[in-house]
């Protein structure tokens, strides 16, 4: 990794966009990293759309900013796709990553996405279902960016959680997280 | 040696750490957003015992404010936390904190004031506050807001200073944005700060000592507010001096203006607070396109450090000024006007131009930042006028 690594989280309000902008930057700088996460602020209610972001970089970041044109753009619930335009700025050869049951090809001729960026996609509400219980996808997700870009590693991913997770949860919810990650590691697609 | 733990944290947080660290005898606050997280992290260490503070919850931040300044002329040493509305509603009592001399400790979530409603980051609440007697820090990072908030309490209490200091974040951008920064262990921050005793305190059992008295018609009021600003105008060999002194244990540098590449910059950008280090990214963008441009951060924004800002300016063909807040119906917003003063007294007829920015949280991006240069280049060239414009706005 080199250079500053921009992401724009898309989400729903209670999906844990949030949280999964500062995990990744949290792991990122027990790597070394200098790091930004930070919330778009706007209305609190449960459900509104909002945009998270993240910058990682091996140099102090001096930008204070919204990201406006991210290498990397997640889309944590696909009913934003027909209200906010995910691929606005998004570098012409970044990554989109979303959490859907739908296909690369699908998504792509869908959202017109142009043939030099990469699309990924994992089923993170299946998963965290699965392995959590609950419909929270973020945690599965960030697993499955941390695969796809290696801006962490998966292996630094887990070990962050069962430090930052380990004081507040129960050992059950905190392997069910883990187990949500090593699932979407291995289950996203990139294409 | 300092010991050092790096964390991912906000302003916020990072304010609250500094606040445990120089731990206060007292601290009375009013939850507003975006300062909440200061207050509320800071109940939290009080209630884990990590902080032998007395929390006071008050209903407003007027009574914040007033508590406040009771516990401080009683001899103790005070913090609070306030933002916006809460700090326009503290205002009578901010003069009485700095009339009675009391060293206050404050940090302020710069935040835009109604109406309309807006929750978001601009200076226009602080600006309300630069005449009221406090000495005021602004900060670019969570890091230099931490830095600035354990400088504060050396400042305030210092005997030659005595003066309530506000040290300031941009609301969101710097509170509410995780960053990696620097702790250092409490030991050192505790050595640092030192043990506050205050000269004239009314609870000590010996002095005897009174606080806010009425003073009579013109001369003991005319006098004790000149004296006032003998000490803000005194205060600032004091202020470098606490700075340096954190300087030296942090290895981050201190200085009231934080110049970047203007020693032989053309054209230079005056900025407070989290819009700096944009303004520097442009900077260095247009200087590899061989455009010789500087960025001046102000840092110690009361009292204002016009003649460093008059010498790190002095060399500019042209020099932009950015407000974050506006003095409606004055010729520039706040900054620009302090800035200009500066020039003038400095007898540097240097061109400005003031540019009103981000009010209410508007992103500040590099493009705006771009004209901004863009502009100063035409107005050295004698093609633009000094007048007061907007960055970013329809």
């Amino acid at each position: 990794m080199s250079g500053l690594i921009e992401i724009r989280w898309h989400a729903r309000a209670g999906q844990g966009a949030v949280t999964a902008s500062k995990l990744l930057a949290e792991t990122a700088l027990r790597n070394g990293s200098y790091i930004q996460a930070m919330p778009e602020y706007g209305p609190e209610r449960t459900g509104a759309p909002l945009r998270a972001y993240s910058r990682i970089s091996d140099a102090p970041i001096e930008l204070h900013n919204n990201i406006v044109n991210p290498g990397i753009v997640v889309v944590l619930d696909e009913t934003l796709l027909s209200i906010v335009n995910v691929l606005e700025g998004l570098d012409e050869s970044g990554l989109l990553l979303l959490n859907t049951t739908r296909d690369v090809d699908t998504i792509r001729t869908e959202l017109e996405v142009p043939p030099d960026i990469r699309i990924a996609i994992v089923d993170a509400s299946g998963i965290a279902l699965d392995t959590i219980g609950r419909d929270i996808p973020n945690t599965p997700t960030v697993g499955a960016l941390a695969h796809v870009t290696r801006v962490v590693t998966v292996d630094a991913l887990k070990e962050d959680l069962r430090m930052s997770f380990g004081k507040k949860f129960s050992p059950a919810v905190i392997d069910a997280n883990l187990a949500s990650v090593d699932r979407a590691a291995q289950e996203v697609v990139c294409q | 040696m300092a010991e050092i733990t790096v964390l991912a944290a906000t302003g916020n947080a990072m304010v609250a750490e500094a606040f445990r660290q120089a731990a206060p005898d007292v601290l009375a606050a009013y939850p507003i957003t975006p300062q909440t997280a200061i207050v509320e992290n800071f109940a939290k260490y009080v209630a884990d015992g990590r902080v032998h503070t007395e929390f006071v919850a008050v209903e407003s931040e007027h009574s914040a404010m007033s508590a406040c300044i009771g516990a401080s002329a009683a001899g103790a040493r005070v913090a609070t936390a306030t933002s916006s509305q809460g700090l326009a509603l503290m205002y009578e009592e901010l003069h009485i904190a700095s009339g009675m001399r009391l060293p206050i400790v404050m940090a302020n979530a710069n935040r835009a004031l109604s109406a309309p409603i807006n929750i978001h980051g601009d200076h226009s609440d602080v600006m309300g506050a630069r005449d009221t007697g406090w000495i005021i820090l602004f900060a670019e990072t969570a890091q230099e807001a931490y830095d600035n908030s354990v400088i504060a309490f050396r400042i305030a209490e210092h005997p030659q200073v005595q003066l309530p200091v506000m040290t300031t974040l941009d609301g969101f951008i710097t509170t509410h944005a995780m960053e990696r920064s620097e702790l250092l262990d409490d030991t050192t921050v505790a050595a640092y700060v030192g043990a506050y005793t205050p000269e004239h305190p009314l609870l000590n059992g010996q002095t005897k000592a009174a606080h806010g008295m009425f003073a009579s018609l013109g001369g003991t009021y005319f006098e004790i507010k000149k004296a006032e600003r003998a000490a803000i105008d005194a205060s600032m060999p004091h202020i470098k001096a606490a700075g340096e002194a954190w300087a030296a244990i942090c290895g981050r540098e201190f200085a009231p203006v934080d110049a970047w590449e203007c020693e032989d910059a053309d054209y230079i950008l005056v900025v407070l607070g989290s819009a700096a280090g944009n303004a520097r990214v442009v900077a260095r963008e247009l200087r590899a396109q061989g455009i010789k441009a500087g960025v001046a951060r102000i840092r110690v924004y009361r009292p204002f450090p016009f003649e460093e800002l008059a010498q790190v300016l002095a060399g500019a063909r042209a020099v932009g000024i950015l407000d974050r807040s506006d003095s409606f119906g004055a010729q520039y917003g706040p900054v620009g006007l302090d800035v200009r003063s500066a020039l003038y007294g400095a007898g540097l007829l240097i061109p400005t131009r003031d540019y009103i920015y981000g009010l209410g949280g508007a992103d500040v991006t590099l493009d705006v930042l771009r004209q901004a240069y863009g502009e100063l280049q035409a107005l050295a060239a004698g093609e633009l006028d000094q007048s007061l414009s907007y960055l970013g706005t329809r």
